[in-house]
């Protein structure tokens, strides 16, 4: 971060943040009373890699208390959104605002004991116990002649319960399996104590086991603990599953429909965001919307519907078929 | 000492906290804590071990070096000498021939590793070495410029060889600046300055003439042959502002090798502390560059030996500063005694003790990875 920008980018409320902030109690509700709206929301964001955009004029509200998942086809910008709202990436145009305050205002110390964020992909140094690196976690909370304390153990041990890898904390990281490697580095970001906790792409690479077992996880700390949890996903039903307020994306870095995945999502809606024809009904198990993606066209070809012609992905005629869809 | 056995037993002894049931402590290391939780520490035995260790194993080099050699003295009068009550002989000896010398190499042997310990940390490489990526290079071409056109003093190279060597990081920062400090680019980047800066080594030899080229040739070696005062001073005070810099910066470091986005998640100025810890590394590699010319493989092997002898899972860089005073300290005694009268250059040792060191490292990992 180079500070010029960070300068010019927070000049509009640094006066009342600075002062907000050394009164506010670490972390938490203090901060919060001055805000009015959500503790995390974003305005008019432009987003950009190197030359290639994103996203533009894209605004975003995360309810509070609120397990937000954000779905979207691929390269939609949804893991782009996360990143700005974690920080991550600059705006090129547009704020992300934390309890009131332009989120590049504060220091990033402060940042990270509010809001926690577990990326797609993290390194974990050769040799590392579990314990040592869930303690990683707590750098936020530490200086330098406050290196361990009691409340450090604590939420260090607490977050290993939670996850179920406290009989792990002395092996090494690198035996691990990826879904017990997971459960560890989402332990680590508990260890942070963050009111808000953003997960991009949580279940990627796990089984379907796993995959159920780390969102039941994030569930869990919704309900039970109070979290604001922010997920991107790419399953649609887990999705419809988990969350209570729903963010549909589309191509472009556009929202296509927020809301109660009850009523957000709609046939209409996958079809026109994702391209995929399909059913909604309701899961057997939660009365959740599930999506059933339409019968290829070559397995029920009396049924289906008329102009509505559908591939089975892979199969040779793929191509030409997608070509004549609308 | 015995030290690390106990550092193992420790390590398996539950947590007092944690009511002495079949769970594994919740982390490594002691704690210990004063002051109603406003000063707690985490002390690691093994690292706090092996750091005692080789402390003594310094302090023994250095009283070798100082009592041995032509004149032979013993350990009270150097002492004497050092506190400024030996005769006149010692005194010469000691403060003016042997002192000088042996700071210098305590202080470019640490430079040296931690400098090495930074960048294969930043980079998660452990070819990740002011040696091999261009920096070195960088302060030779500044010392050839000196020797061959402009015929400057021992002070003027130096002098030389220290702009060199930070152009050259400057020059590497601005080509990989735009897209973000990233380890392997800087790794990638660097090798080809350095073969760059080589070939331009190369050409200045070529054009000196007979004279030069043998002083350029003996510079390139990297020595600690007549060094005084004026060269321990400079790199001895490079160190006491550069290494606590370091030493701090380390939890940070640690922190950074997690990855960008975890570790800017856990409230991390990535770039920025990427920024001054690249820094540091240059300048402790350019001071000591200067000071006693390129001296390979101390900050290639030092700080993956402290990281090995420590089994740390961070940069570890005290043990590391150690380690490079060890090597260097060990290096120059050996090739001073052994080979007297007509001692080596120092870089020559180390080049040899770091190139058994790696093979050796070579073999025993593989074979632990066959295993």
């Amino acid at each position: 971060m180079k500070d010029g920008k960070e300068g010019r980018m927070s000049k509009s409320g640094t006066g009342g943040i600075r002062t907000a902030k050394s009164g506010a109690a670490p972390g938490t509700s203090g901060a919060r009373a001055a805000a009015d709206g959500p503790r995390l929301r974003a305005e008019d964001l432009t987003l950009c890699y190197d030359q290639r955009t994103v996203a533009t004029g894209l605004g975003v509200e995360i309810p509070d208390d609120s397990f937000t998942v954000i779905i979207g086809p691929n390269a939609c910008g949804k893991s782009t959104l996360l990143k700005a709202l974690a920080r991550m990436l600059r705006p090129q145009r547009g704020q992300v605002y934390l309890d009131g305050a332009a989120i590049a205002s504060y220091r990033s110390r402060e940042v990270a004991r509010r809001l926690g964020l577990l990326p797609q992909s993290s390194t974990a140094p050769g040799g590392i116990t579990v314990g040592d690196l869930v303690a990683r976690g707590r750098y936020p909370h530490q200086r330098l002649l406050k290196q361990w304390s009691a409340e450090d153990e604590a939420a260090v041990v607490e977050a290993m319960e939670q996850t179920g890898v406290r009989e792990l904390a002395d092996r090494p990281v690198d035996d691990l399996s990826g879904g017990q490697r997971q459960r560890v580095w989402l332990s680590m970001v508990l260890a942070q104590q963050t009111p808000l906790l953003l997960l991009d792409e949580p279940t990627t690479f796990l089984d379907i086991a796993h995959q159920v077992e780390v969102l039941d996880l994030c569930a869990g700390l919704h309900a039970r603990r109070g979290h604001t949890v922010v997920a991107v996903l790419h399953d649609l039903n887990q999705a419809c599953r988990y969350a209570s307020h729903l963010i549909v994306m589309r191509a472009g870095g556009v929202i296509a429909a927020e809301g109660d995945p009850a009523s957000v999502m709609t046939a209409e809606l996958v079809e026109d965001v994702f391209g995929l024809p399909c059913r909604i009904i309701e899961d057997p198990e939660t009365g959740t919307p599930l999506m059933v993606p339409a019968a290829p066209k070559y397995h029920a070809p009396q049924s289906g519907q008329p102009g509505r012609p559908q591939a089975a992905p892979g199969t040779p005629s793929t191509a030409a078929v997608l070509a004549e869809t609308p | 000492m015995s030290a690390p056995p106990q550092a193992d037993a420790v390590r398996k002894d539950p947590a007092p906290g944690t009511a002495g049931d079949r769970l594994p402590r919740a982390v490594s290391g002691f704690v210990v804590r004063a002051g109603r939780g406003r000063l707690s520490l985490r002390l690691y035995p093994r690292p706090a071990a092996v750091s005692v260790l080789l402390l003594a194993l310094l302090l023994t080099v250095m009283g070798v070096s100082l009592t041995t050699g032509d004149f032979e003295l013993s350990l009270t009068e150097v002492l004497k000498a050092l506190t400024g009550n030996g005769d006149p002989g010692a005194d010469f000896i000691v403060n003016t021939l042997r002192m000088p010398r042996l700071v210098t190499a305590l202080s470019v042997g640490a430079a040296l590793a931690v400098s090495g310990g930074i960048l294969q940390s930043l980079t998660g490489n452990p070819l990740g070495s002011p040696d091999i990526i261009g920096f070195t290079n960088g302060s030779a071409v500044g010392a050839l410029i000196v020797i061959v056109t402009l015929h400057g003093s021992m002070t003027d190279i130096a002098i030389g060889a220290l702009i060199g060597g930070l152009a050259t990081a400057l020059a590497i920062y601005l080509l990989i600046r735009g897209r973000g400090l990233q380890g392997f680019r800087l790794v990638v980047i660097g090798i080809g300055v350095s073969a760059l800066l080589l070939a331009v080594n190369s050409y200045l030899i070529t054009r000196a003439s007979w004279q030069e080229a043998l002083e350029a040739q003996a510079w390139l070696i990297g020595s600690l042959n007549n060094r005084g005062w004026d060269q321990a001073r400079a790199i001895g005070l490079a160190c006491l502002i550069l290494l606590p810099l370091a030493f701090v910066l380390a939890r940070r470091l640690s922190m950074v090798e997690l990855g960008d986005a975890t570790a800017t998640g856990l409230g991390v100025e990535v770039a920025r502390t990427r920024t001054v810890l690249l820094f540091v590394c240059v300048a402790l590699s350019a001071f000591a560059t200067a000071v006693a010319g390129p001296i390979t493989f101390v900050a290639l092997a030092a700080p993956q030996l402290a990281r090995r002898l420590t089994g740390s899972s961070g940069p570890a860089l005290i043990p590391t500063a150690l380690m490079g005073a060890v090597l260097l300290t060990g290096g120059d005694l050996a090739v001073q005694r052994l080979f007297a009268p007509t001692p080596l250059p120092v870089g020559t040792a180390t080049g040899t003790l770091g190139g058994l060191y790696l093979i050796w490292l070579l073999i025993t990992e593989s074979r632990k990875s066959r295993a």
